[in-house]
């Protein structure tokens, strides 16, 4: 049967997935490779919220940003303000980037193309306006001060190993859902709609309910993304969610991969990765990193991950005959 | 505004063919019973129910199908893919091993489809992709399939085909309703026929009648004054 082997393949590469997770984070001794490999681990999760609405819906947002902000400012308003639990303010946090979708995703999802890359910008920058000027909650300009570490019980995740295996965990669980999604009739018709919504409403998909459904379950694993990077620095400031940290978003899905869970975590790690690696470049720095992605775009224009697949099925066909 | 003043019915159990020429309505008008242009005056009723402001996926329900003009197969995804979305108001009900059975059947109807099962629906041929379009929305169980334009930019022998399909899945009591510019065809195996122009039924009749008719004859069937009067001599 096809649709077995293709279980199992998955199955194999998240058992694969864990042992990597698991290995590198018992074995790193390093603190500054576990702090980047948890920046990693975020930035994954922010590409793979943007993955499932761009790369399997087709619905771009030059917005997102807004829901990593509602989540990061979340958890730091309920925790410091209103001296919630964290993990309380978790579920609290990603349910207002979720309502939040969702009243905004009615009007501007019935737009496509480039009216809905303008409809999300213009929300985009409404929510970034809203942290910075709104001083009195966010802190304004200067940031936010003072945000919590985590603990559960007498785990304490203010060490780097711990939040380590905290954020890939919930990279991994999160993964396993959307894959799930993915391979349901609920990924097919997603799929269907980036080809063409009419022909997918003519089989019987009820295209913008499920559209305002995708939408909002990527706010929410945004939101996720922004309540674990707002309790690792402790600080957050609004320029983290502005315009730009949007693009950058769009960026790791397109590099990566679109329609491709594993083509968001080569995404995040190149685009996380990049700046570290390009210091050596000094002011020369921002071009070529430019260059580097110019070059992916043009030699693998379906992203990392069909790519390099690509690449490696071709040497496979020539070594066999 | 395409569409006017239309008229028609079609019987359980028939193949009735719509004829008429680019920008007669014929589209608009199939677009309109399956919920895909919500804007329209007047009444469509489908066994006794109003489908007035149905959306697509309640018309899917109510057993009507529509094979969409130009295909509209989904490009990357693949070929077993398509046909399961065709099935998708049936997942939805959770009636799993009955949209497999489903799947059996349709893959026995078009064994091509199987062969190119893993293949994206963007890399078939045009005749497979119409198959595949065909077999998509029979997915769903439809007491009526809506064809628009189904032999367009195909080989005759592979519209030969199709149309013959489209016998046996009447002779297995699906209703079809067949809209099509290709009126030799699509008269040689409807049992009832409208001629469309311009928003309004010029001519109807049974499709034996319209084949014979000079009228018809005249405007689709593609032969010119000199061959009609050489004809009626």
């Amino acid at each position: 049967m096809i649709i077995n082997s293709q279980n199992t393949r998955n199955r194999i590469a998240y058992a694969v997935f864990l042992l990597v997770i698991v290995v590198s984070g018992y074995f790193l001794e390093n603190l500054y490779y576990l702090q980047l490999l948890t920046f990693i681990g975020i930035n994954t999760l922010l590409a793979l919220a943007l993955n499932m609405l761009m790369g399997y819906a087709g619905q771009i947002s030059l917005g997102h940003a807004a829901f990593y902000g509602i989540g990061a400012y979340g958890t730091a308003i309920l925790t410091v303000h209103c001296h919630f639990s964290p993990w309380l303010a978790l579920p609290a946090a990603i349910a207002v980037a979720m309502a939040v979708a969702y009243i905004v995703g009615i009007p501007t999802l019935k737009l496509s193309g480039y009216y809905l890359g303008m409809g999300t910008l213009g929300f985009g920058m409404i929510i970034h306006i809203l942290f910075r000027e709104w001083s009195s909650i966010t802190g304004g300009a200067s940031g936010f001060i003072g945000i919590p570490p985590l603990e559960l019980g007498p785990v304490s995740f203010a060490s780097g190993r711990n939040y380590f295996f905290l954020v890939w965990g919930c990279v991994l669980i999160s993964f396993i859902a959307c894959q799930r999604i993915i391979d349901s009739r609920i990924g097919r018709a997603l799929r269907a709609i980036h080809d063409g919504e009419n022909a997918a409403a003519a089989v019987g998909v009820n295209t913008r309910a499920l559209k305002l459904q995708v939408f909002v379950l990527s706010a929410a694993i945004s939101a996720l993304a922004g309540f674990l990077y707002a309790h690792l620095v402790f600080f957050i400031s609004p320029g983290t969610f502005s315009f730009i940290a949007s693009i950058r978003m769009v960026t790791m899905v397109v590099i990566g991969g679109m329609a491709s869970v594993w083509g968001a975590l080569l995404g995040a790690s190149l685009l996380t990765l990049l700046p570290e690696w390009l210091h050596a470049f000094s002011e020369f720095e921002m071009v070529v990193y430019g260059l580097i992605l110019m070059l992916v775009m043009i030699f693998l224009p379906r992203g990392l991950f069909r790519g390099l697949l690509d690449i490696y099925e071709r040497t496979l066909k020539k070594n066999t005959h | 505004m395409a569409v006017k003043g239309v008229s028609l019915s079609v019987k359980q159990g028939q193949i009735i063919t719509l004829i008429g020429a680019n920008g007669s309505g014929k589209s608009t008008l199939l677009e309109s019973v399956c919920g895909l242009l919500p804007d329209w005056k007047g009444e469509i009723t489908f066994q006794g129910t109003p489908l007035k402001g149905l959306d697509p996926p309640a018309v899917v329900r109510q057993g009507i199908s529509l094979v969409p003009e130009g295909r509209l197969v989904f490009a990357p995804i693949s070929v077993l893919d398509n046909l399961k979305l065709g099935a998708y108001t049936m997942y939805r009900k959770r009636r799993h091993a009955e949209v497999s059975q489903t799947l059996e059947k349709i893959l026995d109807l078009f064994p091509i489809l199987r062969q190119r099962a893993k293949q994206p629906a963007g890399t078939l041929s045009g005749g497979e992709q119409q198959m595949l379009a065909i077999g998509r929305a029979l997915m769903s169980h439809p007491k009526l399939l809506l064809l628009d334009e189904p032999s367009m930019g195909l080989a005759p022998l592979i519209v030969e085909k199709i149309f013959h399909t489209l016998e046996m899945l009447r002779n297995d009591g699906i209703t079809i309703l067949l809209v099509e510019q290709n009126a030799q065809a699509a008269l040689q195996i409807a049992d009832f026929g409208y001629v469309f122009e311009t928003g309004n039924v010029v001519l109807q009749g049974p499709a034996t009648e319209l084949l014979a008719d000079q009228e018809v004859k005249r405007a689709y069937l593609g032969k010119d004054y000199g061959e009609f009067y050489d004809d009626n001599r």
